[in-house]
Parts: structure tokens; sequence; C-alpha cells
């Protein structure tokens, strides 16, 4: 079903500014669109989306109906230490989804 | 390809009043400046399904100089948020990208809140030729 891609250096030289791509599928239903016979489709979209690097918050995004598709989703962040960052996409209809990569820090 | 949408039944338009409104939630009382934010958009899209949109501040992001926030708004879309991004000093560089819709030729707004308490923005004029939400699902 639903699944992550994530992209992120394995290596970086420590204080390095690095760049996190992160694309989650999900068909970020708006809640806007009717079907043939004119009934709302329901609002079925990711809501919340989260980057941990090691346990300590490093961005977050609220995400609302006006997010493509498949929510593609890139920011920055320093390397300060080896480890690990996980990925946290929340939505609506209970959706949860989690995602790691591992980086080493020189 | 889909086929060429009749549209027969619209949805409410965020209109500029609730698009103000939206950005009064997000920066009170507070006023805006312009300045220091950068939207890279293009200026003419095919399709609205999926537009990409950069958002950069200057900024040194420093402990003590750094963005809080990014909040990206439209003026068309049926709802006039579009999403919040919240950065912090660790983040390096106050850059974003995603992909969003657009269900008209619009402004887009995007909004950045420092560390210290200020507002900045500018507005980027997108025009659409087919119009993301409206068409029907097949």
């Amino acid at each position: 079903m639903a699944s992550a891609l994530i992209n992120v250096p394995k290596k970086a030289k420590r204080g390095d500014i690095i760049e996190i791509k992160t694309l989650m599928s999900h068909i970020m239903e708006t809640g806007y669109r009717r079907t043939a016979t004119g009934e709302l489709v329901p609002r079925d979209i990711i809501t919340s989306f989260t980057c941990r690097y090691n346990g300590v918050e490093v961005f977050r995004a609220d995400l609302f109906p006006a997010i493509a598709a498949n929510p593609f989703i890139t920011f920055f962040t320093v390397a300060t230490e080896s480890g690990k960052f996980d990925f946290e996409w929340i939505g609506d209809r209970g959706f949860t989804e989690t995602a790691s990569a591992a980086i080493s820090v020189e | 390809m889909s086929a060429v949408p009749i549209v027969t039944l619209r949805p409410a338009e965020a209109t500029p009043a609730m698009l103000a409104s939206a950005i009064r939630n997000v920066v009170g009382a507070a006023t805006v400046q312009t300045g220091k934010v950068k939207i890279d958009v293009p200026p003419l899209v095919e399709n609205g399904n999926t537009v990409p949109l950069t958002v950069t501040v200057a900024s040194p992001m420093t402990e003590n100089d750094y963005v809080k926030s990014i909040h990206v708004f439209n003026e068309k879309n049926p709802q006039p948020n579009v999403g919040n991004f919240y950065l912090g000093p660790r983040a390096g560089r106050a850059q974003i990208s995603t992909r969003i819709r657009l269900a008209d030729t619009q402004k887009i707004v995007a909004i950045a809140r420092l560390s210290d308490g200020s507002f900045w923005s500018v507005s980027a004029d997108v025009v659409v030729t087919l119009a993301a939400c409206t068409e029907e699902v097949i």
C-alpha cells in the first residue's frame, strides 16, 4: 500500500548542510471532488509530516488538500552526528506511516 | 490522459478575504514586511495538479537568528492554506520544496516567521491552463 521514498546522504562531514528528500505515496483526496453522480468524495489526506534526527525534531510540516498527490517534501538540516533519521506521516482515516534512514558523520 | 474536463460543479473558491484571514490566523496582529522570502514556481503551468514550489528565506540560520516557520497560502483554491513548514536553527538553510495543487490562475503567498518575531512575505503569480481539484472522479 503506502510506501515511502527517502533520500538522505549516507555520509557527511560534521557541520555539512545536507538536503533530505521525501516522498510518500498517497492519493491526497481533497474532499472537493465529486463523482459523476454528484456525490462529494470524502477528504483523505496526510495532515502532518515530521522528521526527527536521533530523536530530536528537526523539521515538521502541516499539509492541506492543496499539496499534490504523493506528497514530496524536501528540506535541509545540519549533519551533527552519526545516527538515524526517523520520518513520520500522519493523515485522515487513521493513516500513519514511518520510515528511517541512517547517516554516518565524520 | 483524462477526458477534457467539463466543469459543471465548482467548489467555492477561497476569496482574497479568506486568504487575508488565513494569513491573520498565522501572523496575528504583527505587521508583515515584504522581502527576504523568495518563491520559485513556474509562471505558467499546464497542469495544476502538480506544481513544483520552492520557498527560500534569506537567513543566516544561526542559534540567534533563524527562520521558525514558512507558511504558504493561495488565493483561489477551495481552501487558502497550502502548507506550514516548521524549521529551526538546525536546518542550516531556510529552504523547502514541495509540489502543490492550483485550482486556477492565481497568486501564491509565502510568509516566513523569524526567530525575532518578525514576519516577511512575498507573492508570486501563476497562470494555470488545466486546473486541479475541479475535475470529476472517473
